[in-house]
């Protein structure tokens, strides 16, 4: 039931005496108020800004932070008011979400602080009104999408204990990972070039035997060139048999494209090893030659431009389906008018309409070749209509396609931009860090932790904050405990983490470490360190 | 090809360029209706200052316009019943809907504005049994013409029995209205002249402990 129905109840129920002298049987006990309070303001305090709305405006949703009795955990007893550290201005769009029943994505917004706002106020994003969803579904597409690339980044970081078949799959799939796998990146591509080169040089004529006519390269240096292709599907075949050793899932890298394209290219070798001496299939094992031009697909994994083709052909198929279409029928009716108009004149091309498809085909591309010209008036005047009409039934799709690939193509070149920055930006945030990791050992250098230190050398160095101060006891606490000294630069910038948590972290961290001093068994002690490494590593990811 | 279908639909164009004008015009001006003032309805109704506030601020969300069209009533009251078919997108309260607007909008203006909404309110809620029941009657005189004959109380009994729906247990068989309406017949036509006037209507009820409780029921709603 919609909120804003909610206040017609009481209607509903008034009308409903209009069913009592209709009615046979007594009616059951009206439910009762139990403390009916007069409706109150509430006033919310969001970082300062003051909302304020009616209790029965909140009441109805129950199920969010607002509507419920956790709001009551924000209950500032000497204001009277609740107070929200969060941002004030999506909050707005919260607030009108009780207040209409409709939950609207103002544009100028991040899209993560805004699902951090819903998820805090714990209310479900899929409420959003039509008229914001679309907007709302795009920017949280863009941003998986975004993620997702940096995800692919972050994967190249090495995990420890990876097996020989998980290290092969990862060399395969990144060639920037090792030396090694640069190397047959590099040579696979080297050897495609090398096979396609060959099947392009070996269809050339090159000289004549005298007696002879021409005769192509294939035919004259037969064993040169069986020796390359040899050697060049040795090559693929043992890639093949690599890869499909390494992939963590058979089946699937069987059924993938590039799987296929693979076996597609080494194929026509092996089927024309096995059936060199059959005369009849000999035809057929020309034919099955074509596709070893299959090979140069392989350079797909090559080179990303490639795939950005494929992936926006392939996101573009109801436009090319719809553009097909389109000709199709175009090109059906222009050629049965002009094959009826061109059927009087004599010695015309147009012999049938299928014949037509040609002509009509080289006209609406612009092509014109002039094999084909009707001779007829009217045969003229449809030529014309037909290839004035052929240029706007192709240029309506093509746009379309064009701006899937543009817009496909410059999220690759955001992604690599990124990656590039990236790289420069962690390199900037670390030579931050090591500037002031020295300040644990600088403090220590100064003598700040001394037992013996009198009251006023601590006060002097109050100059650091007070977070800072207990994590460098911490810190020192451990030194005492192992009778060892950090020496490892430790990151202690990052204290942009929460500090709550940091402190409820440091809790049990200290409780360990007093543990150690009842009973210092190097088990608890290897876990403290763990844990400390765990801290460094949670510090320099935040 | 595409030419020469563009030439064709370019001949159509001016008609309905100039039917789109008149709608424009149309659809600009709404009606938007104010309630007369505060005091003016505590004194018309029984109910007071704070309780008429909150009554208006439900009704003004709903219809920010000030006045209810018939539709919007029946959206509104659909939504507290079982919800229509969806094949023929028919609403099942959209019948007893209809006899409720017409028994709010009592001067048959096509809208109900906060007044008739508040007034008719008031009786149900505070008012006294003689009035609710005058009401009620009201309700059920469909053609207001001082009697209830048996095919207007068919028509109430049919629409309050489809509200609840298609899916009801037991079964709906198709003569339980019709047995309904002779039940009521024969409880409150006292001269057995085919039609309730008003007197035998507020007489029968009054006798009815059932009615009489039930009437009460609803007295502490707002």
């Amino acid at each position: 039931m919609a909120a804003g129905v909610a206040a017609w109840l009481p209607f509903a129920r008034a009308a409903a005496i209009g069913w009592m002298p209709v009615a046979n049987l007594p009616m059951p006990v009206a439910p009762t108020e139990k403390n009916k309070k007069q409706d109150e303001l509430i006033v919310l305090n969001v970082s300062g800004r003051r909302f304020q709305t009616w209790k029965n405006t909140l009441d109805r949703y129950p199920d969010t932070l607002l509507g419920s009795s956790e709001k009551e955990f924000f209950y500032n007893e000497e204001t009277k008011e609740y107070f929200f550290d969060r941002d004030p201005d999506v909050f707005r769009s919260v607030l009108n979400f009780y207040r209409t029943g409709k939950l609207h994505y103002p544009r100028y917004e991040c899209i993560l602080s805004y699902d951090e706002e819903l998820a805090f106020f714990g209310i479900v994003p899929e409420i959003i009104g039509d008229c914001c969803y679309e907007e709302y579904k795009d920017r949280k597409r863009e941003n998986a999408e975004r993620l997702m690339d940096d995800q692919e980044d972050n994967k190249d970081s090495k995990l420890p204990n990876m097996t020989f078949r998980e290290t092969m799959w990862r060399a395969f799939e990144n060639p920037q990972t090792s030396t090694m796998a640069l190397v047959f990146y590099y040579v696979t591509g080297f050897f495609i070039a090398v096979s396609v080169m060959t099947n392009v040089v070996e269809t050339v004529p090159c000289g004549s035997v005298p007696n002879q006519k021409e005769v192509p390269c294939g035919e004259r240096y037969t064993v040169a060139f069986f020796c390359m292709d040899t050697a060049c599907v040795m090559i693929f075949t043992v890639e093949y048999l690599m890869r499909l050793y390494a992939a963590p899932n058979r089946y699937r890298f069987m059924r993938s494209v590039m799987s296929i394209i693979d076996v597609v290219a080494i194929l026509p070798y092996y089927i024309g090893l096995v059936m060199t001496d059959n005369e009849d299939v000999s035809g057929a094992f020309v034919t099955l030659r074509v596709f070893r031009v299959f090979r140069i697909f392989k350079f797909s994994r090559h080179s990303q431009g490639l795939r950005i083709l494929g992936y926006t052909l392939k996101s573009c198929a109801s436009e090319l389906g719809f553009l097909l279409f389109s000709l199709t029928m175009a090109i059906i009716i222009f050629a049965t008018v002009m094959f009826y108009a061109e059927k009087g004149s004599s010695s015309s091309k147009f012999t049938s309409i299928p014949a037509s498809f040609w002509y009509t085909i080289v006209t609406m591309t612009t092509l014109g070749y002039g094999d084909m010209v009707p001779k007829t008036i009217a045969g003229k005047i449809f030529g014309s209509i037909c290839s004035l009409s052929g240029v706007l039934v192709i240029a309506l799709p093509v746009p379309v396609i064009v701006s899937n690939f543009s817009r496909i193509y410059h999220q690759n070149q955001r992604a690599d931009k990124r990656r590039a920055q990236k790289k420069a930006r962690l390199a900037r945030i670390r030579l931050t860090k090591t500037e002031s990791s020295s300040a644990f050992l600088h403090s220590k250098r100064n003598g700040l932790f001394n037992e013996s230190s009198t009251k006023e050398e601590q006060h002097l160095g109050k100059s650091s904050s007070l977070l800072e101060s207990q994590h460098h006891h911490l810190l020192h606490c451990l030194e005492k405990t192992t009778v060892r000294d950090l020496k490892i630069v430790i990151h202690v910038l990052a204290i942009v983490v929460q500090a709550p948590s940091l402190f409820f972290f440091f809790a049990v961290v200290v409780l360990q470490i007093n543990t150690i001093r009842l009973c210092s068994s190097p088990f608890i002690l290897t876990r403290v360190c763990n844990k400390l490494s765990h801290l460094d590593i949670r510090m320099t990811q935040g | 090809m595409g030419l020469v279908v563009g030439t064709f639909s370019v001949q159509s164009k001016p008609v309905n360029f100039h039917k789109d004008n008149a709608d424009d015009d149309f659809e600009m001006t709404v009606v938007c209706h104010r309630p007369e003032g505060l005091d003016k309805l505590e004194a018309q109704t029984n109910f007071n200052k704070r309780e008429l506030q909150v009554l208006y601020r439900g009704f003004k969300n709903e219809c920010p316009s000030g006045a209810v069209n018939e539709d919007t009533f029946k959206q509104i009251y659909s939504q507290f019943f079982p919800h229509g078919d969806k094949w023929t997108d028919k609403c099942y309260a959209s019948t007893y809907a209809h006899y409720l607007f017409n028994a709010f909008d009592t001067g048959h203006t096509g809208s109900i504005k906060f007044e008739d909404f508040v007034t008719a309110l008031s009786i149900l809620l505070r008012g006294s049994v003689t009035e609710k029941l005058q009401w009620t009657f009201n309700l059920y005189d469909i053609n207001r013409d001082g009697y209830i004959n048996k095919e207007e109380m068919m028509d109430i009994v049919r629409a309050i029995y489809d509200m609840m729906g298609k899916f009801t247990y037991p079964v709906l068989k198709t003569d339980a209205p019709k047995q309904h309406v002779d039940a009521f017949f024969q409880k409150m036509d006292k001269n057995r002249d085919g039609v309730v006037t008003l007197d035998e209507f507020i007489l029968s009820c009054q006798e009815d402990e059932n009615i009489m409780r039930s009437l009460q029921l609803f007295e502490n709603v707002i």
